[in-house]
């Protein structure tokens, strides 16, 4: 039995996902921007993803940007949210300490055209302080970017109080929700934010489609200039058939979300006593709010690396930190950020669940990994 | 491979090479369980840093296409810290000290079958499998592993394999060593690996375009100090940017012209004085040496014994008796296990800081490093 719990990395297409990425490449396989009959089909593939996607947001189809993925749709808020605010003469931007990459790089990049950035620092149980974030607002504040739910340990940000505080210092809120939608009920004139994010497979959609959702009146410049894309928001050929799996995997994950929480949450509760009872010298990481699927757990004396390819050898996927460009492993960030020690840093893996997962696979996890992490102990102490 | 029951784990080192490709692939091939661990050794995120003949970034993609042409597991591994601890600091070191090092070694002994054999551990892997030219195999007799050279005896590593301990000896197996060269490209080509034409690396895989004294002038500043050019006699014959440029038998670059005429070669580097002596061909000849942290591969050997030893990787060995001087009763491998090696022959720049491997025969009697 092969165990697939790196549902957080990627996950697999949902049947019906897959079934709209086959029919939009062979049968509405137009250029959404052509006139004829083909064209046309494949721009009504487009407008019913929209309005799918606008369901599962409880926004509106018009907000509804398509990108390749995640980190486009960070990119393109961030950098469109940037770019247009620049003339107004801000110059600032503040995100949490334990964003993605896609965030935190996109930062870097604007600090080297001179724009500023505070990075607002988490506590011990990987939640942002609401009142941090308004300690690092300032008047020439741009744009406020904390993701709603986090990548590595799952913990739910505050991101209605955020967008409250970001919206009366006249700064735009952005959540970057790639690991929240499918997980958690996802609304953004709840949450008030401006901007947010989303990438189709991390929720049975298929890769290489994204959404940047854009509050209706914000004003932003596209950082991909071309065509008259998505209403001049972003250029290129939409790439129907991803959008058209993404729309699926929408419809879906808005059907599913309340019921699939329930499992989920029971079934990783199920594997973190689990662990935590057949594994001495192990803690949770990470605390409060959590989405229902994820969880990261230390072990004691183990390096992270050598127990994720021990699982792997028995066909257990999991994950931890963030993988660097040869595939090797660094020292979590987010753990980091959360100020563990260093061997904790370097001993945790993530557990993620997700639409396929079973009890059985819990149990066999749970039965595999004492004697893995037993065996990497005694060489440890050799 | 005879001693490894089929069912049994190997890890296999794979660095994207051709030999340690087709080790992998041979292993997997007999039917044992297979696990290829790539090991990274320097932060792949510089991209200034693209040079290379081992284990850069392109190597580790070469090692993954490979695993999955042969359909194993494989992992990279950061070993950027071990690398830099147990490798590249003793490198720097070294030629700091006037030595001229010789790092392949140290990753052996010190990384490949110590770091990553602990992690194989973990794994449950009892043997470590590289494309080392070389053979071990248990002798009943003695009841000790014994290392040979590679049966292709131009590509023969065993001289980079000496401070192997007993221990390492037994989990070490070495599937291309009773193979010649051409018959591994011949199976890397059949199976169809895309490495099987790769060029043989040559350079030391952690410095940039072959430049060691740049990378030691930026590691350790301190000693690149400059300092005099002088002849046996102490006449000064000239200035120098650092003895870290230098490295005795050396005659290219040296920057100081020959009052005779004749040429001049590095005979010793002083690094107390910054010194560098220079002189003629002759003065580069010895007939004895010592040598510290010996490993005795064959324990027998430690009363004296007549070998032929080996004192740079191309050195043809030559004739010669070695024996254990000092505490004789030093563990294999401490630095007070020390032996001194007399030559039949006068020898060529007898470097420190390189390997005096001692042969009787193929066999790899023992080594050190010269003092």
């Amino acid at each position: 039995m092969r165990v697939y719990f790196d549902y957080n990395a990627t996950s697999p297409m949902a049947e019906d996902a897959a079934a709209a990425v086959t029919s939009a490449g062979r049968e509405t396989f137009g250029n959404p921007s052509s006139v004829h009959h083909f064209g046309q089909r494949a721009k009504a593939v487009l407008d019913e993803a929209r309005s799918a996607v606008a369901t599962l947001l409880h926004g509106d189809p018009s907000e509804v940007v398509f990108t390749s993925g995640g980190t486009e749709a960070d990119n393109a808020a961030i950098r469109g949210a940037a770019d247009a605010l620049e003339p107004s003469g801000k110059r600032h931007l503040v995100a949490s300490a334990i964003e993605h990459e896609a965030v935190l790089n996109t930062f870097k990049a604007l600090a080297r055209r001179g724009w500023s950035t505070t990075l607002v620092p988490v506590g011990s149980t990987g939640i942002v302080d609401p009142d941090r974030v308004l300690e690092a607002i300032t008047p020439g504040t741009a744009l406020v970017s904390v993701m709603q739910a986090n990548n590595e340990i799952g913990t739910i940000q505050p991101i209605a109080e955020i967008a409250r505080m970001a919206r009366e210092h006249g700064a735009l809120m952005h959540t970057d929700a790639v690991q929240s939608i499918g997980k958690i009920p996802v609304d953004v004139r709840a949450l008030g934010v401006d901007l947010l994010s989303l990438s189709a497979h991390k929720f049975n959609g298929p890769k290489g489609a994204g959404v940047l959702w854009i509050k209706r009146g914000v004003r932003m410049l596209p950082i991909l200039t071309g065509g008259k894309h998505e209403r001049n928001r972003r250029a290129g050929t939409e790439n129907v058939p991803a959008i058209a799996g993404l729309a699926a995997a929408a419809r879906l994950a808005a059907q599913k979300v309340d019921a699939e929480g329930l499992r989920l949450g029971a079934l990783r509760d199920r594997l973190e006593a689990g662990i935590l009872n057949a594994v001495d010298g192990t803690a949770v990481n990470g605390a409060g709010p959590r989405v229902p699927n994820t969880t990261n757990i230390s072990f004691d004396r183990v390096e992270a690396e050598s127990l994720l390819i021990a699982l792997d050898l028995e066909g257990i996927a999991v994950s931890t930190g963030s993988a660097c460009s040869s595939g090797t492993l660094e020292p979590s960030h987010v753990l980091r950020a959360m100020g563990l020690p260093t061997h904790r840093t370097q001993n945790s893996l993530r557990f993620s669940l997700g639409l396929y997962s079973t009890e059985q696979e819990v149990d066999r996890v749970v039965d595999v990994l004492p004697r893995l992490v037993d065996k990497l102990r005694k060489v440890g102490r050799r | 491979m005879t001693r490894v029951d089929p069912s049994r784990r190997i890890v296999v080192a794979m660095s994207g090479g051709v030999d340690s490709s087709v080790a992998a692939a041979l292993l997997a091939e007999q039917g044992h369980d297979v696990i290829g661990l790539s090991m990274q050794l320097y932060d792949q995120s510089d991209p200034t840093r693209s040079f290379g003949s081992c284990c850069s970034l392109d190597d580790l993609h070469d090692a993954r296409r490979v695993a999955a042409v042969i359909d194993i597991p494989h992992y990279i591994m950061n070993f950027e810290k071990q690398f830099d601890a147990q490798v590249v600091d003793n490198f720097v070191k070294e030629y700091a000290a006037g030595r001229t090092p010789l790092p392949c070694a140290h990753c052996n002994s010190d990384l490949k079958f110590a770091t990553l054999a602990d992690r194989a551990t973990g794994l449950g892997a009892e043997f470590v499998a590289t494309g080392h030219y070389a053979r071990v195999d248990y002798d009943d007799a003695t009841r000790r592993y014994r290392l040979r050279r590679g049966v292709d005896r131009a590509k023969d590593q065993s001289y980079f394999l000496f401070s192997l301990s007993q221990a390492q000896l037994a989990r070490a197996i070495f599937p291309v060593g009773d193979l010649p060269k051409e018959d591994v490209r011949d199976y890397a080509r059949r199976l169809r690996l895309p490495v099987a034409d790769n060029p043989d690396s040559q350079e030391i895989c952690f410095i940039p375009d072959v430049d060691s004294a740049s990378f030691v002038k930026q590691r350790a500043p301190e000693a690149a100090l400059p300092g005099e050019v002088v002849d046996e006699a102490g006449h000064v014959l000239g200035g120098h940017e650092g003895i870290h440029r230098f490295t005795v038998g050396q005659r290219r670059g040296l920057g100081v012209s020959s009052p005779t005429g004749a040429p001049l070669y590095v005979i010793a580097l002083r690094p107390a004085a910054a010194t560098v002596v220079v002189g003629p061909k002759a003065s580069l000849e010895r007939t004895t040496l010592t040598a510290s942290s010996v490993n005795w591969i064959d324990a027998q050997a430690r009363v004296s014994r007549r070998i032929t030893a080996q004192i740079r990787h191309r050195h043809q060995a030559a004739p010669a008796s070695v024996c254990a001087i000092g505490d004789v009763s030093a563990a294999e491998g401490t630095p007070a296990s020390r032996a001194e090696v007399i030559f039949d022959e006068p020898q060529i720049a007898i470097t420190p800081g390189q390997a005096v491997v001692f042969y009787d025969g193929d066999a790899v009697v023992g080594g050190g490093w010269i003092d």
